[in-house]
């Protein structure tokens, strides 16, 4: 049984459109950010695959198999397109 | 801070100042545009949105790279975010170096590398009307979506 953390998310760009907020708190039983992910793609139709996605937990970019932590604060980063 | 996420105008007078040094025999600057086109569609103007924190991380570190990588004197990198019209300064990288093989080395590493890594994103506006996120994702397109 997993036990349910509460997660801080921040959304840019694309995903932030969809979403249609700039940040929330959401309580979660996903052990990986992968499963965080899969989780938000049901709930909100993210249209981006999982694979397409980098993600950074705290204010670094880790990998998406990962183990999410209570009151981590967990980014996914659309491709980039700067420059 | 050497490389930095702007809100305001990129100002080359500032972002050159750190530049005067008699050792350098060389100095080499990029300079990223706003461009009225995009495969084919009309763009009238633009906007960008950076994860700021990690972006200046990232572009941090890029920077260090370039400096182990090439023989230079000083490496600074600054780009915009917030809307941009046509024409305006969106990203500027410049290097000094006693030579300017390294100089022009590193400043073509750096650009291409924070195209690659920095969490920035581009929204483009068009002259039919509509917008999007530009998205380098296979059968992925936003830019036809209405704003």
């Amino acid at each position: 049984m997993s036990s349910t953390k509460t997660i801080e998310l921040a959304y840019y760009a694309l995903l932030r459109e969809q979403r249609g907020v700039s940040n929330e708190k959401r309580a979660t039983t996903a052990i990986t950010a992968r499963e965080l992910y899969l989780e938000l793609k049901t709930e909100f139709g993210f249209e981006l695959q999982v694979e397409d996605l980098k993600v950074a937990i705290n204010g670094d970019f880790t990998d998406n198999d990962m183990p999410i932590h209570d009151g981590d604060t967990i980014v996914f980063i659309p491709p980039v397109t700067g420059g | 801070m050497r490389f930095k996420i702007f809100e305001s105008p990129l100002d080359k007078m500032d972002l050159q100042r750190p530049f005067s040094n008699t050792e350098a025999g060389g100095y080499v600057s990029f300079e990223g545009w706003v461009r009225n086109e995009n495969e084919g569609q009309q763009v009238i103007a633009l906007e960008y949105e950076a994860y700021i924190e990690l972006a200046e991380k990232e572009g941090e570190l890029i920077l260090i790279e370039a400096c182990n990588k090439f023989d230079i004197i000083e490496i600074r990198c600054g780009h915009r975010v917030g809307q941009l019209k046509l024409g305006d300064l969106a990203v500027w990288v410049g290097v000094s170096a006693v030579h300017r093989s390294d100089a022009f080395k590193a400043c073509r590493y750096t650009i291409d590398e924070v195209k690659k890594r920095i969490p920035i994103w581009k929204k483009e506006y068009y002259k039919n009307g509509n917008s999007g996120w530009l998205c380098p994702v296979e059968g992925y397109s936003q830019a036809t979506k209405k704003r």
